[in-house]
Parts: C-alpha cells; structure tokens; sequence
C-alpha cells in the first residue's frame, strides 16, 4: 500500500517535473537562517525574512511554475547552533536555499555544509572576506558587504582626513578579527600606524575599560570592529567618557541604520561608515522600505534586509531559467546572468561568489539637518562598484582561474 | 612605575571602573540575597526586573514627562508593585515545595517578560540621557570620571548600606529575620508574617529596577540588558553565601573589581573570570564565603 502511495506519488512529481522546474520535493525551500533574539536580531532577524519573502512575491515565482517555502529558524549567533539547524533543514526537512547568516562564524561553518551537500547559500548578514576569500565556494554567493569592501570605504577615508594611528576594539571572534586585519592593512598601506588593539568578548554591555585602554593608547582613532548592540555601547560610552572631546576620533567600522536609530543623532552625528544601501536613498529603496518597515515594527530596513531581497530574487530567476535547484548549478547560473534589481542596480558576481556593486560612505547627520526619525544619513562618497571591493587575484579563492 | 607592564594610571583607571560596575553586580546580589534570606526563593526574574526599571524610566519620560529623578523614585515602586503581583499569584504557593520549583517559575517568568519585551522594542535598545544635572566628568588626573559613573557608586553604596541596616540593625529587621526562622512563632505574636513576606518580594524587585533606573543612561534601555548581567549576579551570590547581605555587597564590589582588572591584563578572560572564581570558592567553601553552614 505504502509502496503504491509513493510510486503514485513519484509520477505525479515526475509529471509535475516536465511542466515545471525540476525542484526536489516539488518545492524550492528557502531557509533564513539569523538572530532572531540577540545583538543582531535588528539589523537582521524577521526584516530580513519579510525581504526573502517580498523578493519570491515580486518575482511572482508561482505564476512562473516555481512554488517557494520560506522557513526561518534563530541561530543565536552560535556556530553549532546554526550547523545543526542547517544540517537538520537539509537532511530532514528539504531546504534548498540558506540565505542571510550574520555572525561570521556561523556563516563559515554554514558555507562547508552547503558545499558538501550541494545546496545554495546566499549570504547578506555575514562580513567576513574569507567567504569569497580562503573559504570561498562554488556554492555561495556574497552579495551586501564585507569586511574588506568596510575598511577600503572608512578606513580610507578617515586616514585621507588625517586619522593616521588606530587603536581597535574588536570583537573576540572570526567577524572581528577579520575586520581588524583588514583595516589594519589599509591604514599601513595608507603610511599609517596600529598602535594596538583589545579584544572584548561578544555581547558586552560595558565598554569603559576597554575605551579607557583605547584613550590611554593616544591613537588619534579609535576603530570599532565590532557590530550590532556592542557598537551602539561603544559608542554611547565613548560619548560619557569624553573621547572626542579629548580629539580623538571613533570610527564605527559596521554600522546599521537601526544603531543610528537606537544610540539618536545626538550622540551619532558625524559618525562615517560604509554602507551597500540605504533606505532613503532612491524611489525604488524608499519603495521597498515603505513596504517592509510595518512589518517589522516600523524599523527602516537595513542593508542586510536589502541583500536578503536581492540575492533571492536573482536567484530565482536563476532556478527559472536553468529549472533545476542543483545547488552548484543554481550559484554558476547566478554568477553567469547579470544581475539587475531595484535595490542594487545593475551589476556581476565573480567566479569567486563576490557580488559587485558601488557601495556609500555615508556620515550621519546632525539633529538639525534631520527632518524626523529615520532622515539620518548624508551620502559622502560614492565608492564605484570596480574599486569596491577586493581585487579578484588578491583573495585567494581556488575557483579563481590564475 | 608600572605594575607588570600597566601604566599606574590605567590601573586606577580600571580598579574604578571596576568598582563602578561592582557596584551594579552588588545591587542586584543585594536584592537577590534579600529574596533567597525571606522567601527561599532563588529569584530568576531579577535580570527581567532590573530590565523592566530601566523601561519603566523610559516610559516614565516618553509618555509621562517625567525625568530621571522621578523615575529613579516611582520604576522601583510600580516594578515592586509587579513583583506584589506576582508574589501573591504564584510564588506563595511554593514556600514549602523544593527551591527548584521556585527557580524554575522565576526561570519562566523571565523568559516571558523578556520575550515580550523584545517582540514589541527590538534588540538595539532605546536611547536613554543621562540627566542634565550630572553630565560631564571630571578630570582625575589618571582618567577622566564622568560625574554620572560617580553618582552611580555613591549611591549604590548608600542603598546597600542602608538595606543591610535596615535588616540586620532594626526593629523590623528582626522582624522579619525570626520570620524566616520559625514563622509560626512570630505570627502568634500577632504580626501579619505572609504581608511581611509580600513586601519583602517587593522590596527585593524595587531594589532590582532602581538599579534598572540606574543603568538605563549609561546602558541602552535593552530586553537584553537584564540577561547579560544576572548570570554573573547569581554567580556573585554564590561566591558571596546565598542569603548573606553583607556577603552580596562586598562581594559584589569585590568581583566588580577583579573584573576590570582582568579586562586590563586578559580582556578575553573578562566575561568568564567570575566563573572560575566561583567554581574554586564552591571548592574550597561550598557555602560560599560569607555564609552559613546550615
């Protein structure tokens, strides 16, 4: 009986299969995979879920024969966390697409699971370089930013502007030490000096100690390579203790549009970052944001949010054309098609899964040039998509052809 | 000078701010010690309750006008109003029952409020000032003390002090002591112990969100903020004696103290020092060092 059902059923699917893409368990399922509860749930967490499931309605994949399931689970920032969630969508429950993964080392742990059981990883929250670098894959796609595109944007800017000894508090983990290295390189490259660095533990509510280190150290700035709610506290207790009024400069590293929300103009105004996207920026961003943000409490969507959206909706039309969810297959189709949506513009991704595309150094504007919540940044610079990011040959991907 | 390689006055520097955080740590573990000395009750909802002073304030500015000196007077009666609440719905039915029980609720309470809190705020917080009256800082020649760290270690001090006076010195105190040892006594003696006890609930969740109040300026006002903190408050507790007030004040400034020390010599160790400490002192004194061997 059982046997009749499922022989049943396979005809029927491979019925299905010749009309429609050839989907494993007649569904395309995305898996988002964040913080859903932690430092980063804001900047990530349900926007970036509302994006992946906004991306599959404007695409219209189920009039295109395409039927889409989008689950999302809470990695708590937690490598083994999230390996076992993943292993467990892939194994049991048929996800075909991870998408989104902050915390670079989750996000790294992730990329080997999806290259050996073939799936897609579409990565948006997470930072570090290595994932299109060393830890490179034929599986994944790295679409908003990353740690080197950070420093080649602030880092850059800040020792044109005279800022030529740093001193970093850096998160003690993969993500942060990535993002310290990196800007190390640029600022030495740049004639200029690291002084040194403390390494606090991830999720710290008190900064004073390690600011009174980085004061102490008399670097004229100070560079958080941190992220999410440790770069909101950094900042508001640089604010208490007097470091810019001592003249040295803070230098947010990665910083979301919901920090400037949650630490208010006054104490962010004059903050420089580097950003891939910003809410108010053009029709098609202020459109995107306008229908995201009820839904998730009426927070602005990030950049991560934007990626989400973005690299879903490019890899559905991917799966539309070649009609098959054969993970390598999906992400060498993506990497072939030009990519072209609302959010990004036009643009590529390389051999090595890097997405391209121009990124914004940005400053936040002081209360009195703000015409209400949410009006928060000016655009500085407009770093050109070809010098964005990091040269192909220098990252050290083996797919790259020498 | 330096002592192993650290300029003097980055030592200074961190022994205050040490100090500064003990003073949070020792706080919390007060309230803490009060409930388990009354109630014998390991309170798990402390973390959510000192998070719900620092809402409280926020509140109290956004929708009521009110500024932070009012808050740091009404936060600690409306959350110890909720904790009154909670205490004659819940925790009164399990006096008699193991301390687990009473863990396990507290546990869930916790991650109740805390859940809703942060399905209805977010994760980064909202912004809090520190008042007018106490901006800036003063220059103390090693560093630069801003005036607000300052008025938080005066008085925190004086409420721990004033609490383990209250408890350990009055008439009421007493009362309330020969309550937890043989309540049967004292109410045929014609004092209404279960009120007492109520009150004593309350009192320990008011003491948790004035600390709320207290951190909101220089924390963000955050669903998290309690979670960060009360796992290092339970281990100062045990390190200090469960129940033991003066045992949870100094231990408290104590700890906060070794902390920012270990900030300066091994930053990584910072978050997980208070731990070791506690595990050898379970060790050595498995009633911890300031308490009794019952």
């Amino acid at each position: 009986m059982k046997l009749k059902t499922a022989l049943t059923a396979l005809a029927l699917a491979g019925m299905i299969g010749t009309a429609h893409a050839q989907l494993s368990g007649g569904v395309l399922k995305i898996g988002v995979l964040n913080d859903q509860s932690g430092l980063y749930a804001d900047v990530t967490g349900q926007g970036s879920v509302v994006a992946a499931r906004m991306a599959v309605e404007d695409f219209k994949a189920e009039a295109k024969g395409i039927k889409v399931e989008i689950v999302f689970a809470d990695h708590q920032n937690k490598p083994d966390v999230g390996s076992a969630l993943v292993r467990q969508w892939f194994d049991r429950d048929g996800v075909d697409v991870v998408a989104d993964v902050p915390t670079s080392s989750v996000a790294l742990a992730v990329n080997e699971i999806v290259k050996e059981k073939n799936k897609v990883f579409l990565v948006s929250g997470a930072a570090s370089a290595a994932l299109t670098g060393n830890a490179c894959s034929p599986n994944t796609v790295h679409w908003t930013y990353d740690n080197w595109a950070l420093a080649n944007g602030t880092a850059k800017a800040i020792v044109a502007a005279g800022g030529d000894s740093w001193y970093f508090l850096t998160a003690d983990y993969a993500f942060g030490h990535d993002l310290e290295a990196q800007v190390g390189a640029v600022v030495k490259a740049a004639n200029g000096r690291v002084v040194g660095a403390v390494r606090h533990p991830l999720s710290t509510p008190d900064f004073s100690s390690f600011l009174l280190q980085a004061q102490a150290s008399k670097a004229k700035v100070i560079g958080l390579a941190n992220a999410g709610g440790d770069t909101i506290n950094s900042i508001k207790q640089a604010g208490e203790f007097g470091i810019s009024k001592g003249g040295q400069k803070l230098a947010g590293l990665l910083i979301f549009v919901t920090d400037i929300h949650a630490l208010g103009l006054q104490t962010a105004q004059g903050l420089q970052f580097t950003e891939s996207f910003y809410w108010d920026r053009n029709d098609a961003s202020r459109d995107f944001a306008k229908r995201l943000a009820p839904q998730v409490k009426g927070n602005q969507p990030t950049m991560i949010h934007a990626g989400v959206y973005a690299s879903v909706l490019h890899m559905l039309k991917a799966v539309e054309q070649i009609k098959t969810d054969d993970g390598a297959k999906v992400v060498a189709k993506m990497k072939e098609l030009p990519t072209d949506d609302p959010l990004f513009g036009k643009g590529v991704i390389r051999e090595d899964g890097r997405k391209i595309h121009d990124m914004f150094l940005f400053e936040a504007k002081a209360p009195a040039e703000s015409k209400g919540p949410w009006d928060y940044y000016k655009t500085v610079r407009t770093i050109p998509a070809a010098e964005a990011f990091r040269p192909l040959a220098e990252g050290g991907c083996s797919l790259v052809k020498k | 000078m330096d002592f192993f390689g650290i300029p003097p006055q980055a030592l200074f520097g961190q022994l205050l701010l040490g100090l500064i955080n003990g003073a949070f740590y020792a706080m919390l573990s007060l309230g803490l010690a009060v409930i388990f000395g009354m109630l014998n009750i390991i309170n798990f909802t402390h973390g959510a309750q000192y998070m719900m002073g620092a809402f409280a304030a926020y509140f109290l500015l956004q929708y009521g006008g009110l500024g932070y000196w009012w808050s740091l007077l009404l936060a600690p009666v409306i959350v110890g109003a909720t904790g009154v609440v909670i205490e004659r719905l819940m925790l009164r039915h399990l006096y008699k029952l193991d301390h687990l029980y009473g863990l396990l609720l507290t546990f869930g309470l916790a991650l109740i409020i805390q859940g809703l809190f942060q399905n209805e705020f977010g994760s980064s917080g909202l912004p809090y000032r520190i008042p007018q009256e106490l901006t800036g800082g003063q220059n103390l020649g090693f560093m630069f003390l801003p005036n607000y760290r300052a008025w938080v270690v005066v008085v925190s001090l004086a409420v721990c002090l004033a609490t383990w006076f209250l408890i350990e010195r009055t008439k009421l105190g007493s009362y309330l002591r020969a309550a937890t040892e043989n309540p049967a006594l004292v109410q045929a003696f014609g004092i209404n112990v279960p009120r007492m006890i109520t009150l004593t609930y309350g009192f320990g969740v008011g003491l948790a969100a004035f600390a709320g109040v207290l951190a909101a300026p220089i924390y963000q006002v955050s669903p998290l903020m309690g979670s960060n903190l009360i796992i290092i408050v339970f281990a100062v507790v045990v390190i200090g004696g469960m129940g033991s007030i003066m045992g949870a004040i100094v231990t408290g400034f104590g700890l906060g103290i070794i902390e920012g020390l270990t900030k300066v010599f091994y930053p990584e160790a910072s978050s997980t020092v208070i731990f070791v400490i506690m595990a050898i002192v379970l060790l050595i004194k498995p009633a911890g060092l300031f308490g009794r061997v019952q």
